[in-house]
């Protein structure tokens, strides 16, 4: 492409950290793609950083140590970093840099494409409508996800994210897709988690239309920043050129944010908060902002970034940016986990924006966005009552109060508790929450039209109007 | 031009450096490579030039050429505005669409406003009257909600030599001439402005008007008045762009200038989708017509990103100056505050707080400066209110932005995390909010809607913070144990929250509230306190008064009775005297024991 592509240059005049550091080299481009030849033989892929008329800084992937300046050679490709696409993507497994890792050969691509991919114009966004039902009744009740949604997990360590991204991969499904490509990306994650995501891939069948790329732990930090970038651009070649519908994991963000602190930190960038670098923000954009639906194109990005909070801390920088660019979040919960509740999921701090233009009529149930009402409102009861409860004993609470405690133990029992393997369809969910309305003084059931309770609230159960008097207070 | 100005000797992102053979204006525009991309010289340093790029720089390498245009980064100003979709830069997103696809490439250069498009100029100065900035020339239908006055541009007078005769104009083309001691100047149907330079006017007004937004805490607890400026904090999902969203669709501004600076692209889809179906309730016509989106989603380049927000000021400010109420929606400035803090960092610049730049707080205030009731150039009463979301990271309001914001703005709507998880909508929290405009505002309210607004909302304000001295005192000792006094302010006060700080932008009657029906709510709830205050009096349990009909009927009073339907809170009133004064007799009484 350029008079510089394919020449070889040897001389670094400084390496530091993950960053290597040349003498001007005319008519290097910002961006581009370097091979470095160490000394034994072995390469490692880079990519320019910054250039100007005096200098070059490359940002290496992969092992630094044992590199040396006078014997690494260099040779520039004259492109930005590329990751060949096709469909037979699909059934492999790359490394963090796309390069096989199963022991195959290189796939059959039909096209090299620009990982940092392009920004989707907003006037030709087809604005996600479409209901994914995962089978987890609190997900999709509470938090609905749609394709073309990107809606992060906030988990903490030891907590069973992994099993409720499998169990999400395994039973997602929606009108007229015939299942779901899935594109998988470990960053940062030990090897035996990594290994664990990949024997349940194997297990659930959903081997052969999936992608992975693996950077495990003790991969370079740098090539941590592509692995999402080659994922993504694998993800919208089998969405938005082959019309399939297909969900994005992306594990661990933070390793992500950590990686990106450690080489701007080696740049001697100004830090913003907690050293991260002010850019933290812009950069998870340039990753989340992928997902998404085109118009006129079939197919939808949907993507489930897990984010580790550090320290159980919402307000990192890490989980605090994300939620500032994703369309809502779902958080899990150490007490649930420790009271054996699975999928342990915080119904109040869990949101998804993007739930009401693709829930009701024709898509969920009529009834499904004034019950998830009434169930938010009837939680947010159970949250001050077991608060108060806390502060001035059971005892001392009133009639209404101690229900709710009690509305608050069934709810957790009776619809967010659930097995890793089964899959409620939306109406089992729907019905599951309004055997639990039987249970809370009428008068609450503020948030739920008359016609509805009529057609759907359970006969019987339901108090009678003479006790709600009663405990009203 | 002749050859380019100079070659690049440094990339790094989005900031350039190059020497110049030619000398290069500061702000001036310029052409960055082959592929010609936009870029804009922020600093110069002997022949060497730095320059941010508006445009993905990859690619890009040493001694690439760099071309000078001549002119500073300006705005178009037209016809042709409302109801489009611009860039940072103005670039039309809608003609790129067509032109590139789906996806955004570079170096492409669409002028903002179609040069094609005719429009229907009818003069309204005669030739030979003496003209000044400001004055107008005459008149184009932009769209049927609005008139668009071409007027003599700032720094322009004279005597009209000529005048355009009533027809079809395209944006080019030329609609007066003024002739001066100096000579001739062309006037068009668009002009251009420098994008950062506030557009001029005659004189400021004292703010005297409420900017109506339809939603009540905000109209009658912290009132904004046309010409000011409202930060509003808060962290992820505590309803920044819904709120937004429901300003851009129920406030009573003329024109609506709504800046996505470094936030989703979704959202500009949604508003996309939905602004052209909704209905402008004062016009009756699509609320396209009114507005105007300036978009550049956190995933677009970032020197578009804060050039962003000075591109719809000034589109603002243009629209001002032809008289009209203008509504500057921003979100979030702290996109933009971000933008301008990683830029610094590449320049190199010795960070203040965080890393943000020491003049972080005079871009803030320069930017909350544009906002004002003014008397324009040309005689006219014309307004700019600016109203900007901010995101504090971690949600700490003590960080610089949300700080600085604060000294700049008399306004201060901060949403609560815990409201909005408990999916109380809209999450503005009464305790940290506040309103410097009450006073300006009292004559507005008690002439134009009702000579209660002022007490009546006094009084409410002290209901709601009793309460929370209450809820505190309950907290520690239990509800049972206290006064029945207090009882009665605990449930009143959740009443309020109910049925008049609780507004869902998804109720069909009650996503917007006039003047009037909040007035009549606020008294409505406040008579059923003073009656019920009167019952304990004699003897009457709370709980029973909680339990009258017509508490749960004030409680969905909002959305029972709309605007329109204002006879149905009167009959209200009637029931809240007739129950509280029956409480306690026969058969409330029994079944509340
Ligand atoms: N007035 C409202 N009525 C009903 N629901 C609301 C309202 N305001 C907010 N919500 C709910 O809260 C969600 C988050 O609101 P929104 O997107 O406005 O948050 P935000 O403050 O802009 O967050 P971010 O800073 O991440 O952009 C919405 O998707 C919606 O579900
Ligand atoms: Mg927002």
């Amino acid at each position: 492409m350029t008079a510089i592509a394919g020449v070889e240059y040897t001389g670094l005049t400084a390496l530091r950290g993950p960053l290597a550091f040349i003498d001007a080299v005319p008519g290097l481009a910002f961006h581009d793609q370097v091979e470095l030849t160490v000394a034994d033989g072995t390469t490692r892929a880079g990519r320019v950083l910054g250039v100007s008329d005096r200098a070059a800084v490359i940002e290496i992937f992969g092992a630094t140590d044992g590199l040396t300046l006078g014997s690494t050679r260099l040779r520039f490709l004259g492109s930005p970093l590329r990751l060949g696409v096709g469909r037979e993507l699909l059934g492999r497994t790359f490394d963090g840099m796309g390069r096989p890792r199963d022991g195959l050969p290189p796939p059959l691509v039909v096209e090299e494409r620009p990982i940092e991919g392009a920004v989707i114009n907003p006037c030709r966004r087809e604005y996600p409508r479409e209901f994914l039902e995962t089978g987890v009744s609190a997900i999709d009740l509470l938090t609905s996800v749609v394709l073309g949604q990107k809606l992060p997990i906030f988990t903490e360590a030891g907590l069973p994210h992994d099993a409720l991204a499998m169990q999400i991969v395994r039973q997602a499904r929606a009108p007229g897709v015939e299942g779901f490509a899935l594109v998988f990306a470990a960053l940062g994650l030990p090897r035996p988690v990594a290994l664990r995501y990949e024997e349940m891939f194997r297990g659930s069948g959903a081997l052969g239309r999936m992608v992975a790329f693996i950077n495990v732990a003790d991969d370079s930090a740098a090539e941590r920043l592509i692995t999402p970038r080659c994922a993504l651009t694998a993800a919208e070649y089998l969405a938005f050129d082959c019309g399939m519908h297909v969900l994005v994991i992306l594990h661990d963000i933070t390793n992500y944010g950590e990686s990106l602190r450690e080489v701007s930190s080696a740049r001697g960038e100004v830090p913003s908060r907690k050293g991260y670098p002010g850019y933290l923000y812009s950069d998870l954009a340039s990753i989340f902002e992928r997902a998404g639906r085109i118009k006129g194109r079939p197919g939808s990005l949907t993507m489930m970034p897990i984010v580790t909070m550090p320290s159980g801390d919402v307000t990192h920088p890490i989980p605090d940016l994300t939620g500032y660019v994703t369309e809502g979040q779902i958080i899990l919960d150490r007490a649930l986990d420790r009271r054996g509740v699975y999928p342990p999921i915080a119904v109040l701090p869990s949101l998804s924006r993007l739930m009401s233009d693709g829930i009701g009529a024709g898509r969920t149930r009529e009834d499904h966005e004034d019950v998830a009402r009434q169930l938010y409102a009837a939680c947010a009861r159970v949250e001050r009552a077991r608060s108060l409860a806390a502060i001035i004993g059971g005892d001392e609470l009133s009639e209404d109060e101690r229900r709710y405690l009690r509305f608050g133990d069934v709810f957790e029992a009776a619809f967010l508790k659930q097995d890793a393997s089964e899959a409620r369809s939306i109406e089992d969910t729907l019905s599951r929450a309004w055997r639990l309305f039987a249970d809370v003084p009428p008068a609450d059931l503020t948030r739920l039209p008359s016609e509805l309770i009529e057609r759907y609230l359970p006969r019987g159960g339901a108090a009678s109007p003479s006790r709600a008097m009663e405990v009203a207070r | 031009m002749t050859g380019p100005a100079g070659h690049l000797i440094e990339i790094s992102g989005a900031l350039v450096r190059a020497r110049c053979l030619a000398p290069v204006g500061l702000n001036e525009v310029v052409y960055v490579g082959d592929e010609r991309l936009v870029g804009e010289v922020i600093a110069l340093d002997g022949d060497v030039a730095t320059m941010q790029v508006y445009e993905e720089t990859a690619g890009l390498s040493v001694g690439a050429p760099v071309e000078a245009s001549g002119g500073p980064l300006t705005v178009t100003l037209g016809p042709g505005l409302l109801g489009g979709a611009f860039d940072g830069i103005q670039r039309p997103l809608d003609r790129l669409a067509i032109s590139q696809g789906d996806f955004l490439g570079r170096g492409q250069h669409l002028a903002p406003l179609s040069a094609d498009r005719l429009w229907e100029f009818r003069p309204t100065a005669a030739a030979g009257a003496m003209v000044n900035a400001g004055d107008e020339l005459g008149i184009v239908r932009e769209t049927d909600a609005l008139d668009h006055r071409v007027l003599v541009p700032p720094g322009v007078s004279g005597r009209l030599a000529d005048i355009a005769a009533p027809g079809a104009y395209r944006i080019g083309d030329r609609v007066g001439a003024i002739g001066n001691g100096a000579g001739s100047v062309d006037v068009g149907l668009a002009q251009r402005w420098r994008v950062r330079v506030p557009r001029p006017f005659r004189q400021r007004l004292r703010a005297t008007a409420p900017m109506l937004t339809g939603q009540r805490v905000l109209d009658t607890f912290f009132p904004l008045s046309c010409g000011s400026a409202a930060g509003m904090p808060g962290g992820f999902g505590t309803g920044k762009t819904v709120m937004q969203h429901q300003l851009c669709r129920w406030a009573r501004a003329d024109v609506i200038v709504f800046v996505g600076c470094g936030e989703r692209g979704n959202e500009l889809t949604e508003m996309l989708w939905k602004l052209p179906g909704l209905v402008d309730p004062r016009t009756g016509r699509p609320l396209a017509e009114r507005t105007i989106l300036v978009a550049n989603t956190s995933n677009m380049p970032v020197p578009a990103r804060e050039a962003s927000i000075y591109t719809g000021a000034t589109i603002a400010e243009y629209y001002r100056d032809m008289g009209y109420h203008v509504l500057l929606l921003a979100d979030s400035t702290s996109r933009w505050a971000e933008a301008l803090r990683e830029i610094s960092g590449r320049l190199g610049e010795i960070p203040a707080e965080e890393g943000y730049p020491s003049y972080l707080s005079s871009r803030l205030a320069a930017f909350y400066e544009r906002a004002g009731h003014v008397v324009t150039l040309g005689g006219r009463e014309g307004s700019l209110t600016i109203i900007s979301a901010i995101s504090p990271a971690g949600g700490d309001v003590t960080e610089p932005v949300t700080r600085h914001t604060q000294r700049f703005t008399g306004c201060f709507w901060t949403l609560d995390k815990r409201l909005a998880e408990a999916r109380v909508f809209p999450a503005v929290s009464v305790e940290d909010s506040y309103s410097a405009a009450f006073a300006d505002l009292e004559s507005w309210w008690h002439d134009e809607v009702s000579p209660d607004w002022a007490p009546r909302r006094r009084e409410a304000l002290k209901v709601i913070e009793e309460a929370g001295r209450v809820r505190h005192a309950a907290r520690l000792v239990g509800e049972d144990s206290l006064p029945d006094r207090q009882r009665l302010v605990l449930r009143v006060a959740e009443l309020f929250e109910e049925g008049f700080l609780r507004q869902s932008a998804h109720d069909a009657k009650d996503a917007s509230c006039s003047p009037a029906r909040q007035v009549k709510l606020l008294s409505l709830l406040l008579d059923f306190y003073h009656r019920g205050l009167e019952a304990l009096d004699r003897g009457v349990p709370v709980p029973a008064l909680i339990a009258l009909p017509v508490a749960a009927a004030l409680a969905r009073a909002k959305s029972t009775y709309g605007d329109d339907e204002i006879a149905g809170l009167d009959a209200l009133a009637a029931r809240v005297a007739r129950e509280c004064a029956g409480a306690g007799k026969a058969e409330t009484g029994g079944a509340a024991s």
